[in-house]
């Protein structure tokens, strides 16, 4: 069996367990709904919408895990940066869906979803072959010790992760200028 | 195991990350623009996100790996959001599309 925590026993739906449960299910289908808009949308507006939808969804997935602070991070920088910065680009570059087929058209879409489903297939059926073992906890996983890894162990990493924003920020400034006045 | 529990099995995040991973690839092969790939892109950093998540709450030992490795997940996520769109807009001035099948020009 693989590692699942303290409650064994099926909760009732009103008790406060149940409820938890049934949030989750919800949480979870608003995911896999919006990741669905996302990638089979025609119209890119509608899929950066179903983009938002899953994002939301994840996040309320990592509050389940036991992190909220992963989860408050998902909301400002996924939904609130990422996705609004997409939004952006797709306003400026106005791009309309073409549906003519090229040469590879009409058999990307099946053969897109053959190998979608069976990369997750093999995915699906190699998680429920393995056997991961738990492991005691060290510490709890709260913002404080969030804070003190971050500023310890991984300090080099921070750092460095701040100076490929910077960078990533002034080349897409370069690159984006370049042409402008054509 | 009721409906009710699910939340707290391993496997159930496991396989949604895989369900989002597979809607991935498949936007990523169907869209013919360059934003629609990199929509997709970004659900397949986000089941990536999940996997980490997950292995971190049930089965490691120090619970903050996996969250800052999440959040630096998320750093390079925004980064290469901006270089991205920064590459969509500069193909947009110059062709006038983000088509894919219209930028052939180093098609031999």
């Amino acid at each position: 069996m693989n590692p699942s925590m303290a409650i064994t026993e099926a909760p009732g739906l009103f008790t406060a367990d149940g409820l938890t449960g049934l949030i989750f299910l919800i949480m979870m289908a608003v995911t896999l709904i919006g990741g669905i808009i996302a990638c089979c949308a025609e119209r890119l507006v509608r899929a950066i919408a179903g983009l938002i939808v899953c994002f939301i969804g994840v996040a309320a997935l990592y509050y389940f895990l036991n992190s909220p602070f992963v989860a408050m991070m998902q909301m400002l920088i996924y939904v609130g940066a990422v996705c609004i910065t997409i939004a952006f680009a797709i306003m400026l570059a106005a791009p309309e869906e073409s549906r003519k087929n090229g040469p590879a058209g009409p058999l990307s879409g099946p053969l897109g979803f053959i190998t979608a489903g069976l990369v997750s297939f093999g995915l699906i059926a190699m998680a429920m072959r393995t056997q991961f073992t738990s492991h005691p906890k060290i510490n709890n996983g709260t913002m404080e010790e969030i804070g003190i890894e971050f500023l310890t162990s991984y300090s080099m990493a921070f750092e460095l992760i701040s100076v490929v924003l910077l960078i990533a920020i002034i080349g897409a400034l370069v690159i984006a200028r370049a042409g402008r006045s054509k | 195991m009721s409906m009710l529990t699910l939340y707290n099995s391993l496997n159930t995040f496991l396989y949604l990350a895989a369900l989002l991973f597979g809607m991935g690839v498949y936007g990523m092969v169907t869209h013919r623009t360059l934003i629609g790939m990199l929509i997709s892109s970004e659900l397949i950093l986000v089941a990536a996100s999940i996997n980490f998540m997950a292995f971190n709450r049930f089965t490691a030992p120090d619970p903050t790996t996996g969250q800052i490795f999440t959040l630096f997940i998320m750093a390079i996520a925004a980064a290469e959001a901006a270089i991205g769109l920064s590459i969509v807009i500069a193909v947009y001035r110059n062709y006038k599309s983000v088509d894919t099948e219209d930028l052939v020009d180093l098609k031999g």
